[in-house]
């Protein structure tokens, strides 16, 4: 019996039948932690003694016959944008360097109501704004498949931990990818959820229109039971939904009979990876030895989806991030005479390049004079693609591609070019425009041993079709399974 | 398209952002790349088209006007670089020239 690298399912089951508890599990991944981190550094916090305390309150509550949450004892990583009280959030910003929320996330609560334990605070790139994890002030994380390789991002921390085998569940957030593209690149299954499915309150926001939170797993079963954990309605966050939250994991095992795979004819283009291609086309094929069908379909819009998504996810971030003013929280500058100075060089001071970029851009596009052409008009393309997804899911049941065109790339290999940085997103930001599920499941390793995952959007609140359309290609394959030697 | 040094240090000061004289100049650099590829959006006509700010759209969220508990004035205060233990401090806005 291992510990690390098991499912949550198996670890829950060994807790169950009194084969091991939750401090055995707790100590063996803070000892993965201790023996993978200084070569992965995917944490950036680790409090220890409090991990072991709650493992040992759920293990005295399990022996006791009292009752123990769905998540009974298992360690959880999380990404350091989810306000922890009275534990250090910084978005990896110096801005927020010394900020101690003085309450949790309404997802933070769920998770300790659910029984998971938080094994400690993860990196990311800095405000979440980045597909490397490069942007982050303080470190950065490897991609335990290939150390020379970024784990991608935003969320690379919340994929690589699950990878390196320190946590067997993480949570993340995906504004245009954030999620499903570090769950791509290191090799494990990674949702985003509806717009709306999971509370925000707590989140530190990027494009409030777009964030959500959302789990990564080393298996289908993992993100199933912690999306069920965070889902529901919150009266703290007036954009989540008022609808029930179904049971994600109770008929997981269910194949679907005659699932619609929907193939976007528009997505196979130059600058997709010849490997990553055939890795999604026999993924295809797998589906439909499964019995399902692939119905070729059109969404005429997707190719503006990038523009549309860098004109309203930096609009959205420059008001966001307004809220820095070296006043409430956050850096304060030393150096200033007056105001307008303190913001100016606080703000200077503390934000990174990428974070500086996206307030300049949304600043731009908002500004008199541009904001017709551009926000305005990103705004009604943004309509358009929704509309070719409506229309699309009342042919088909989830739509196939591949979650970014490209494996993981090397560490510095893009951080001069944003650009390009930018469209590594081509498959993933529509998602977030149009405010649907998205999972990103393991479908096959490259030639240079780098992870391939394949992504499936559903319509809006079809987050269990996804799982379950995930479960059967997993069950069939057992990519998930696969593990890296992390050296 | 291309952004004048001059269009990039307005928007630094919209954006209240002090930077430096290399980070203008890249900023000047990347802006107008990433300005060029949003050209592509002129392609597709958006006549009639209603914007979409929201994707689950949710209008009128209410609940009832309750008194619920918030932070304390400390915990409020906890995080700011500068107060006297009951204010934020800013510092001076208008000048009060009587006492100088």
């Amino acid at each position: 019996m291992s510990l690390v690298g098991a499912t949550a399912a198996e670890l829950l089951s060994f807790m169950k039948k009194g084969e091991t508890t939750a401090v055995e599990v707790m100590q063996a991944h803070l000892e993965q932690i201790s023996q993978t981190d200084d070569k992965v550094e995917a944490y950036v916090q680790i409090d220890t003694e409090t991990a072991l305390k709650k493992a040992a309150d759920v293990d005295a509550r399990r022996q006791a016959g009292e009752s123990v949450g769905p998540l009974g004892g298992l360690p959880i990583a999380i990404k350091d944008v989810l306000c922890t009280k009275g534990v250090a959030t910084t978005c990896s910003s110096k801005m927020l360097e010394n900020f101690i929320p003085p309450y949790d996330a309404t997802v933070i609560k769920k998770l300790s109501e659910a029984d998971g334990i938080m094994i400690g605070k993860v990196n990311m790139d800095e405000f979440a704004m980045g597909s490397s994890t490069e942007n982050s002030a303080f470190k950065k994380t490897r991609n335990p498949w290939n150390l020379e390789c970024t784990p991608g991002g935003s969320s690379g921390g919340s994929a690589a931990a699950v990878a390196a085998m320190t946590a067997p569940m993480s949570l993340g957030s995906d504004t245009g990818g954030s999620i499903r593209q570090p769950a791509h690149f290191c090799g494990v299954v990674g949702m985003k959820p509806t717009y709306g499915r999971v509370s925000r309150y707590g989140l530190v926001a990027f494009a409030s229109s777009l964030d959500q939170v959302g789990p990564l797993a080393n298996d289908v079963h993992g993100a199933a039971l912690l999306l069920e954990a965070i889902s529901g309605h919150d009266q703290l966050d007036s954009t989540s939904v008022p609808k029930d939250v179904p049971s994600y994991t109770s008929n997981l095992e269910e194949p679907l009979k005659g699932l619609k795979i929907g193939i976007v004819k528009e997505h196979y283009v130059d600058g997709l990876d010849g490997e990553v291609e055939l890795t999604v086309r026999e993924a295809y094929k797998v589906y439909e030895s499964l019995g399902a069908e692939l119905i070729d379909i059109s969404l005429p819009n997707s190719k503006y989806c990038v523009a549309a998504y860098y004109i309203i996810a930096p609009a959205e971030a420059s008001s966001n991030l307004a809220r820095y003013d070296g006043i409430h929280y956050g850096h304060r500058t030393e150096n200033f005479e007056n105001m307008v100075e303190m913001y100016s060089r606080s703000r200077g001071e503390g934000f990174g390049t990428e974070v500086k970029r996206r307030i300049m851009l949304g600043t731009y596009t908002l500004s008199a004079g541009y904001i017709d052409a551009y926000y305005l008009k990103a705004l009604k393309v943004r309509r358009l693609i929704r509309n070719d997804f409506d229309d699309a899911f009342k042919k088909v049941d989830v739509i196939a591609s591949p979650t970014s065109p490209n494996t993981a790339f090397k560490l510095g290999g893009m951080i001069n070019d944003p650009m390009s940085m930018y469209l590594e997103d081509i498959y993933t930001i529509s998602a977030n425009l149009a405010g649907l599920p998205g999972i990103s499941v393991p479908a096959g390793i490259s030639k240079e041993g780098l992870p391939i995952g394949l992504q499936l959007v559903g319509a809006p609140f079809e987050e269990g079709k996804l799982l379950r359309a995930a479960r059967m290609f997993e069950k069939e394959t057992g990519w998930t399974a696969k593990r890296p030697e992390i050296n | 398209m291309s952004l004048s040094q001059d269009d990039v240090k307005k928007v630094a000061s919209l954006s209240r952002l002090a930077l430096t004289d290399d980070e203008l100049a890249q900023m000047q650099q990347h802006l107008g790349q990433i300005l060029d590829y949003f050209e592509i959006l002129k392609d597709v006509d958006t006549e009639n088209v209603e914007p979409l700010a929201h994707a689950i759209e949710l209008h009128n969220v209410f609940r009832e006007d309750e008194v619920l508990e918030s932070l304390s004035r400390e915990e409020a205060l906890s995080n700011a670089p500068k107060t006297d233990g009951k204010y934020f401090l800013v510092p001076e806005i208008l000048r009060n020239d009587k006492n100088k």
